[in-house]
């Protein structure tokens, strides 16, 4: 129903328009009544001001989870598995390299390279695995979050700055967004009781900013979370892009609930999707670029996002393994990707971590 | 007002035209699908919607029942016909018709969606046997079954009249009819896609025959192949013509072409957006059709969900079997519980509600005795 208008909604309205920043009283005006079509329109004249050029960018990368064990136990979280557990896998260097070579094959430039918290694994397991991709493989590795550096902080007792300088010494170039969930301790308590905090979370990627780390922040919603706290989540992004500029890129998607210890939690489909997504936008007025979500919306859903306030369809992941552990997610190729792109009137390029151009 | 968001739009003259109240043209209809501001055009046709149906989003219980796939045809978007003794070609005699719906009786169903392939053999008693036997088994379902197609084809079988052929439909229990075979009206398209198919002004003769013999029907537009946009505009305003004189379609469900295991598999899926601007300038030209159908099956939930936004006031229904999306690629479940569809759409800020075939709502009370 066009939802009715107030005030607080009009004026949160007029400073999108006009590109101005909006109050975190704003934001929350908006997600929880603000006009779909106009959220929509108001994000879209937003990413266009931002990228005016009609331009839709991807990057070539593929996921490599390195172990799956893990001891943080996340209740949102299918992929993971006790540590003894007949399931529980590390990829040896062989396998690794195995993976990257595949990747290099079709055009690939860049891995996510990520775990579980694996108990006994110490930093030079991690630094000899950096090492051995860096010495044979021509290729930019995002890897890691902030909860995997803490845990490997904790393991080692040394400071998250030292794990991140070690790892950055033996390859990591820069370090996903992953683990920031929902920044808002209320909601990690039920999800997550036993991941890093919300400030720890928000410490060390301003601690990998320091040491000029360029850093994505992510956001899974749909859960435990009301939509007002999810602009409280915005809003400690935005703080920190004030303080740093250490984000390249914003990503949201929608939490999956099969076979997770949240199973019985009703799904999202994408008309919050969309709308959440759209206020990210307007919100978030100094992270440049939004990736769409297709592996949990599907390819028709992120075409639309595409008029919606989205300007990146994020990387071709070749293989996923943690959210479609929680059920049904989609696939995309690279021409799937150009293709809906340029179904949808922009033209694609493919980018860096860094959101450059780089060849095709 | 038009907020200002949407002022500076290249369709704002026609938001405003269609805020007015005023009848869209074929010109009009072809800048509404041109346009690139997917937003304004939502807001328009969700403006129409919802002065139209308010805030409600129907839904329904039904089965669908493809009792053969076996046709004289071979359109080149379908992936659901075989030939004669071809491997994964079926018919269904009536008795298993009835074995196939014998689990949902008692389960408060409101319909039953039956179509099929255009069979060369198969007798008009045959059709007219399974809706005796379908009404008397379940009384209290509606029957919405053959496209204008099959509907053309027994005529040229038996030699009788439109008006006899349906006559004799409804006298053995046909409600109404489905909106299939539409595909789209241009000679042009036609031509290449399903040539020897009914053509345009067999299926508009059908649905008129249909409404005056107080028979409701649907109208589909099946659009993401060849067509044009002008093409595009130019079906659904001579289904608008129709209406003007009949009255009798019910609602209107643009269906996206499905790009495997057929003939124009190279054409690739037509997008989301695609999907949402054919639902809305469905919603501003057909301003005397009182429905418009986002069909989930086809479309996927979520951007069936989305289209509830994008003009759409119902989703379809629990469906449970479906043959001929899924043998085109569809990866859309068969079916879908009602406790989720309820869900699908009061996430999307809409009142679900369960209707029958003729978009009566369906109270507690008829729940208990059908």
């Amino acid at each position: 129903m066009t939802k009715h208008t107030s005030p607080a909604l009009e004026r949160a309205y007029a400073k999108a328009y006009a590109h101005e920043r909006l109050t975190r009283d704003e934001g929350v005006s908006l997600i929880e009544s603000g006009d779909t079509h106009q959220l929509c329109a108001l994000a879209h004249r937003r990413r266009m001001h931002l990228h005016p050029g009609p331009v839709v960018t991807y990057i070539v990368e593929r996921n490599i989870n390195y172990t799956n064990a893990c001891v943080t136990y996340c209740r949102f979280c299918a992929f993971y598995r006790k540590p003894g557990h007949g399931e529980v896998y590390v990829l040896s260097h062989e396998e690794l390299g195995r993976k990257i070579e595949e990747l290099l094959e079709v055009g690939g430039i860049q891995i996510l390279l990520q775990g579980g918290h694996h108990p006994d694994l110490p930093l030079s397991w991690y630094e000899e695995m950096l090492r051995f991709v860096k010495r044979n493989y021509p290729i930019h590795v995002h890897g890691f979050s902030a909860p995997e550096i803490e845990h490997i902080a904790k393991v080692e007792a040394i400071p998250v700055r030292a794990v991140l300088e070690r790892l950055r010494e033996a390859g990591l170039d820069t370090m996903p967004g992953a683990g920031g969930e929902m920044l808002v301790d209320r909601v990690r308590k039920i999800i997550a009781p036993l991941k890093t905090t919300t400030r720890a979370w928000l410490d060390i990627h301003r601690t990998a900013h320091g040491i000029g780390m360029r850093t994505t922040a992510t956001m899974m919603f749909g859960h435990a979370e009301t939509p007002a706290e999810r602009v409280e989540h915005f809003d400690s992004i935005r703080t920190l892009q004030d303080e740093t500029g250490g984000f390249t890129a914003f990503i949201l998607w929608t939490f999956q609930p099969e076979h997770t210890a949240l199973y019985r939690m009703e799904k999202l489909e994408s008309h919050e999707y969309l709308r959440t997504a759209a206020v990210a936008r307007l919100y978030l007025d100094n992270v440049a670029n939004l990736q769409a979500s297709w592996v949990t919306q599907g390819p028709r859903v992120a075409e639309i996002s595409l008029r919606c306030g989205i300007n990146d369809m994020g990387s071709t992941m070749l293989e996923e393994n943690v959210v479609s552990a929680a059920g049904t997610t989609y696939a995309m190729n690279a021409a799937e990707i150009e293709h809906s792109i340029r179904a949808v009137g922009f033209t694609p390029r493919r980018r860096n971590v860094y959101y450059e151009e780089v060849a095709a | 007002m038009i907020p200002a968001v949407f002022r500076d739009s290249d369709i704002a003259d026609l938001i405003e035209k269609s805020l007015a109240g005023e009848r869209l043209t074929a010109e009009d209809g072809v800048r509404l699908f041109e346009t690139r501001d997917l937003a304004a055009l939502g807001w328009a046709a969700n403006r129409v919607r919802e002065s139209r149906n308010g805030n409600l989003a129907y839904y329904l219980k039904n089965r669908h029942i493809n009792y053969s796939n076996i046709c004289k045809y071979d359109c080149m978007f379908c992936s659901f016909y075989r030939k004669r003794g071809q491997e994964g070609a079926w018919e269904w005699s009536v008795e298993q018709v009835l074995e196939h719906v014998a689990p949902f009786t008692g389960s408060g169903l409101k319909e039953f969606h039956i179509v099929g392939g255009v069979h060369p053999d198969l007798e008009f008693d045959y059709y007219l046997e399974m809706l005796r036997a379908l009404k008397r088994a379940h009384p209290g379902v509606a029957i919405k079954a053959f496209t204008a197609i099959e509907v053309a084809y027994f005529s040229e079988k038996t030699g009788l009249d439109l008006p006899d052929v349906l006559s004799r439909l409804k006298e053995a229990g046909l409600d109404m009819l489905p909106g299939g075979g539409a595909e789209v009206f241009s000679d042009r398209v036609r031509y290449k896609v399903c040539r020897k198919k009914a053509d345009a002004d067999r299926w508009f003769e059908v649905h008129a025959a249909a409404h005056a013999l107080s028979i409701p029907t649907n109208a589909t537009m099946l659009y993401g192949h060849i067509e044009t946009v002008e093409e595009r505009v130019d079906h659904i305003l001579r289904l608008r013509e129709l209406q003007d004189r009949t009255h009798g379609l019910m609602s209107y469900i643009p269906l996206a072409y499905h790009p495997s295991n057929n003939r124009l598999a190279k054409l690739g899926a037509p997008t989301g957006v695609d999907a949402l601007s054919n639902v809305a300038v469905g919603r501003l030209l057909l301003d005397n059709v009182d429905h418009v159908k986002a069909y989930w099956i086809m479309l996927g939930i979520k951007t069936a969900q989305l289209a509830l936004a994008w003009g759409a006031d119902d989703i379809d229904g629990t469906v449970t079997w479906e043959r001929i999306y899924h043998m085109a690629g569809a990866k859309t479940p068969e079916g879908m519980d009602e406790e989720r569809l309820r869900r699908v759409i009061a996430e999307a800020g809409r009142e679900p509600v369960e209707r029958d075939a003729f978009y009566n709502r369906v109270t507690a009370a008829e729940e208990v005795v059908a």
